[in-house]
């Protein structure tokens, strides 16, 4: 049985690093690829891109975002998810996103010990990554590391540290969102109404086994959650990942939201919407606030790359020139 | 001068040594040797396969075999482990946690089988999973159907072995994991709250049965160099439980509320480099525990002074079974009351220790108790930051340790000189004749009985019954470890447990700190990407120190670093090497299976198509095994001769340049 979907534009990039064996390898030296700040190793990422591009559907896979406060038990929650989805067949990529070190850069990627019980699946694979100190919560990397596992996998996960409200890169990237949160002690409460949940589309109340009230934690969470995301309502679901219940109830609720995507072509404006977002935000860290308004505002912006063709970076590409005059 | 009578001598402690090796056969005659020199009862060190609940052909126990202890698959080894060692005459220490019911049920049927009356049994399991989870990493199964396995063997033994201690709440290796002496002091009597806890609250264990319980608990304890701290400790440990059991449990009998304790002073604080100085240590650790009367240890192991170098011969185990005897038939220690009662000094410090481990147990209780604590990773992080401090101590030289950090030049030294290098090595024969064995004791059993047997444990394990009951009718049917094992995973599910390495710790800052990052983050660029290390642990060893700390310094120095804890397959490894895109791969091996396990790695990651990865070695790794693995192409070996991170930090850069085709620095020559 292949796991893998096949995808050429994802074998071309097996040279890149001395890899010989195709399927997962091919995936990792892609990601390795995109990680490469090099400028012959951009050239070869953009191609990459453009490849993936014009290979894959516009609404192909599901990606979850999966983002809450330390502490909550995500990556625990979603190894419980890895494993009821693979049980139903599904193969599943994993992006598990970590803090740098403030001093040194360095960081410490713990996130697939506590996914996993066996590592040895061929239909997962988890790629840990700094956040590199960036201060929404995703590195710049993220994005088209994510096109690479839309590619090759059936279910991409991108697990994130939420810190505070700021971070909310992950809601710009996931299809789904989904918050974790458990049965709550004081000031949680605040932290939430303040306004992260407005954000996710499915909430999570983990560690029902904590012994505390938890039927009163979704029933609070519920009431100030009841987020009209165009026709979607939030789904509040009570998990316990450390004794295994609530899994398939939670993975009824993402799968419900992705059905609903899916129809009347919603996904891929979502997916759209995301790669114009990693595209603002290349321009911006590279040209700052000028450089959005010189082409001409946020808004414009926007409805001009829902337009253009391409992949992203040959967007950005494009509007570099457009900026500076000059190839880069 | 008039001549006196003799004066009155206590009787001495139990006089043991940690043991066992290559096969039952072979342990069983180094038993019966260690006796006939005057050891006064036994202390089984059991292989890392029998540990975890692996038969010695599964294929996690490659290499594995017969290394750290002697390998047990069924009755037919423990009969010949114990032949000729009548039962109802021992006093038998087994170290083991996580399969305790099962090796408890083999001890039991043998005894049986010898003919001796069980109630008869004296002896220990340390049947104390916490610390596992914590250091030891022998762990199986999820917290909470190990406390049951716990409970079940204490519930077993305190109705037919009455005389049995059915479990030793170990401080030891939490003291290896770095622990200070409060928190030593507060993990272990939390471990024991949690225990009795869970035993009489909807356990197995009556409510009226509490008193004969808490008088059953005993407790294993590790002994450092600072043997006047360690003393007060011990003090402080008697005066803790005995309040515990009073306030706590109501129980006041002295005779069931008394600190008993048994010690194996510290082995991984022995050196590698001038090994000989690990003589004096051992027997100045050894006063800690021996000097204060109404805190003496009730059974003493000592190591051998070249544990460091690798395992120890019969020679070196008799060394340390003499400085045992010279100190309890030799000197006066035993004619004496307790010699620090009234002296302020040591109140003070008693007292101190008492006030930093009740505030610490209140922490612990904050979280939900122990087990929570663990879970959640807050003792295991605890444990962590206090390893690394003694680490960076060491380091900046705040700590001494003679040989490795001051006084390092040395006269070559007669004692490695030998042909053997200074220790044993185990047959590389041992391993295929274990499972030679083991296939041929398969096909004497009845299947249809180790089935029935296999099942009976199946429900009571699902259903609730007893645990020990169903294991003596495995162990008589013939069933194997392993078979034992698989059956309980299948209703328990397996655990992997917090690494305590995800919080910020600070280094020392040093010049060479500090130049590190720059370089590291200088080969990150010209590498197009931050260095990505993976440390990775293969094998069922689950001493992982080491390696948390050499991952927490590489972080620090700027390394991306991948760290999936313990007890990983070389298939594993490979796997993560390829998914997560590593610059190096570090594995640290402690078990003595370095030549085995670092072969399969390679294979491993030759059949990914990534054999081009560099990978370094640490651990308990001889000479002429590193230079072995160097010329099959590992970069570089560490040893504990290497106590200075930085310098390891330094040397992998150069590898990872080296194999990258950029110039190495040589900071680290």
């Amino acid at each position: 049985m292949t796991v893998l979907a096949k995808s050429k534009a994802l074998d071309a990039a097996l040279p890149y690093a001395g890899h010989t064996t195709g399927g997962r390898a091919a995936v990792a030296a892609a990601l390795n690829l995109l990680d490469d700040r090099r400028p012959r190793a951009r050239t070869e990422a953009r191609a990459l891109l453009d490849a993936l591009a014009a290979e894959v559907p516009a609404d192909k896979g599901h990606v979850v975002g999966v983002t809450g406060p330390p502490g909550v038990g995500k990556s625990t929650l979603t190894g419980a998810i890895i494993r009821h989805w693979r049980s139903e067949g599904r193969s599943v990529g994993i992006l598990a996103v970590d803090p740098s070190s403030p001093i040194g850069g360095g960081a410490l990627l713990g996130d697939r010990l506590r996914m996993l019980a066996a590592a040895e699946d061929d239909g997962v694979f988890i790629r840990s990554l700094a956040d590199r100190r960036a201060v929404g919560g995703l590195s710049d990397e993220v994005w088209p590391m994510c096109q690479v596992l839309i590619a090759a996998f059936d279910v991409v996960i991108v697990e994130t540290v939420g810190v505070g409200q700021r971070d909310v890169d992950v809601t710009h990237l996931a299809d789904t969102t989904c918050l974790v949160a458990q049965p709550f002690a004081g000031d949680m409460v605040q932290f939430l109404k303040a306004g992260i949940l407005e954000v996710p589309q499915v909430i999570a109340v983990n560690k029902t086994d904590l012994g505390q009230d938890w039927e009163g934690t979704v029933a609070e969470i519920s009431a100030v959650s009841a987020t009209d995301h165009g026709g979607w309502t939030t789904k509040v679901v009570p998990t316990s990942a450390r004794n295994g219940i609530g899994i398939g109830g939670l993975a009824a609720a993402l799968d419900a939201h992705h059905t609903w995507l899916s129809s009347d072509g919603r996904l891929a404006a979502r997916r759209r919407d995301a790669s114009a977002d990693w595209v603002l935000r290349m321009l911006a860290a590279e040209f700052g606030r000028y450089g959005i308004s010189t082409l001409g505002g946020e808004a414009a912006l926007r409805a001009r790359l829902a337009d253009s063709p391409g992949s992203a970076l040959a967007q950005i590409e494009a509007l570099t020139i457009q900026l500076t005059g000059t190839q880069t | 001068m008039t001549e006196t009578a003799a004066p009155k001598r206590d009787k001495p402690w139990l006089i043991r040594t940690y043991s066992g090796h290559s096969s039952a056969a072979a342990s069983n005659a180094l038993y019966r040797s260690n006796l006939a020199k005057g050891q006064t009862g036994l202390s089984v060190a059991f292989d890392l396969p029998t540990q975890t609940g692996y038969d010695a052909d599964h294929p996690l126990a490659k290499g594995e075999v017969g290394k750290v202890g002697v390998p047990v698959c069924s009755i037919a080894d423990m009969e010949t482990l114990f032949a000729d060692i009548p039962l109802d005459k021992m006093n038998t220490s087994m170290t083991i946690n996580a399969t305790a019911p099962w090796l408890l049920a083999l001890y039991v049927a043998v005894a049986q089988k010898q003919g001796v009356d069980v109630s008869k049994l004296q002896g220990t399991v340390q049947n104390d999973i916490v610390k596992e989870y914590l250091s030891r990493g022998t762990y199986i199964f999820p917290p909470s159907p190990s406390l049951r396995l716990t409970n079940d063997l204490i519930a077993y033994t305190l109705t037919e072995i009455p005389k049995w201690n059915p479990t030793n709440i170990c401080s030891y290796h939490l003291q290896e994991a770095g622990a200070t002496p409060v928190q030593e002091i507060a993990f272990a009597l939390s471990t024991a709250i949690a225990v009795l806890d869970s035993a009489t609250e909807g356990g197995p264990v009556p409510k009226s049965a509490l008193p004969l319980m808490v008088g059953r608990l005993s407790f294993f304890v590790n002994a450092g160099i600072r043997f006047i701290e360690e003393c007060c400790k011990m003090r402080a440990f008697g005066e803790m439980w005995t309040r515990i059991c009073r306030d706590r449990y109501g129980v006041t009998d002295e005779k069931l509320t008394r600190f008993r304790y048994g010690v194996q002073v510290n082995s991984l604080g022995l050196t590698e480099s001038q090994a000989e100085n690990n003589v004096q240590r051992i027997v100045l650790e050894m006063l800690g525990v021996a000097l204060s009367k109404n805190a003496r240890a009730r059974a003493i192991q000592l190591p051998a002074w070249n544990e460091a170098l690798g395992l120890p011969r019969p020679w070196d185990q008799q060394w340390s079974l003499r400085i045992q005897q010279v100190m309890a038939l030799e000197t006066d220690l035993l004619e004496y009351g307790d010699i620090f009662d009234g002296s302020h000094v040591i109140q003070a410090k008693v007292d101190a220790l008492i006030a930093g481990a009740e505030a610490e147990m209140a922490r612990i209780a904050d979280h939900g108790g122990i087990v929570r604590a663990v879970e959640n990773g807050y003792v295991k992080r605890a444990l962590v930051k206090s390893h690394a401090e003694r680490m960076a101590a060491i380091e900046r030289g705040d700590i001494k340790i003679v040989g490795v950090n001051c006084f390092t030049e040395t006269a070559p030294s007669p004692l490695t000189q030998g042909v053997d290098g200074g220790f044993m090595k185990v047959d590389p024969k041992a391993e295929t004749e274990q499972i030679a064995r083991l296939n041929a004791f398969r096909q004497t059993r009845d299947d249809a009985a180790v089935a029935e047997a296999r099942e009976k444990l199946r429900a009571a394990a699902a259903e609730g019954g007893s645990i020990m009951e169903a294991s003596l009718t495995c162990a008589h049917a013939g069933v194997t470890t392993g078979e034992w094992a698989e059956t309980l995973r299948a209703v328990f599910g397996e655990y992997r447990a917090p690494t305590g390495v995800d919080q910020i710790l600070a280094s020392p800052t040093s010049d060479l700190l500090v130049r590190l990052r720059e370089q590291i983050r200088s080969t990150g660029d010209a590498l197009g990407r931050p260095l990505r290390v993976l440390i990775g642990k293969p094998g069922l060893d689950g001493h992982s120190n080491g390696a948390e700390q050499i991952a927490v310094r590489a972080r620090d120095v700027g390394y991306e670093v991948i760290y999936e804890g313990i007890r990983l397959t070389p298939r594993a490894i490979a796997q993560t090497a390829l998914e997560e895109g590593v610059h190096l791969i570090g594995l640290s091996v402690l078990s003595g299976s370095h030549l085995e396990l670092v072969a399969q790695v390679r294979q491993e990651l030759a059949a990914l198509g990534i054999d081009n990865v560099p990978i370094v070695v640490g651990g308990i790794i001889p000479d002429d095994d590193a230079a072995l693995i160097q010329s099959q192409g590992i970069a570089a070996v560490y040893t504990p001769k290497d106590a200075d991170l930085n310098r390891i930090m330094a040397g992998m850069l150069d590898v990872v340049r080296t194999a990258n085709g950029l110039e190495p620095y040589a900071v680290a020559a």
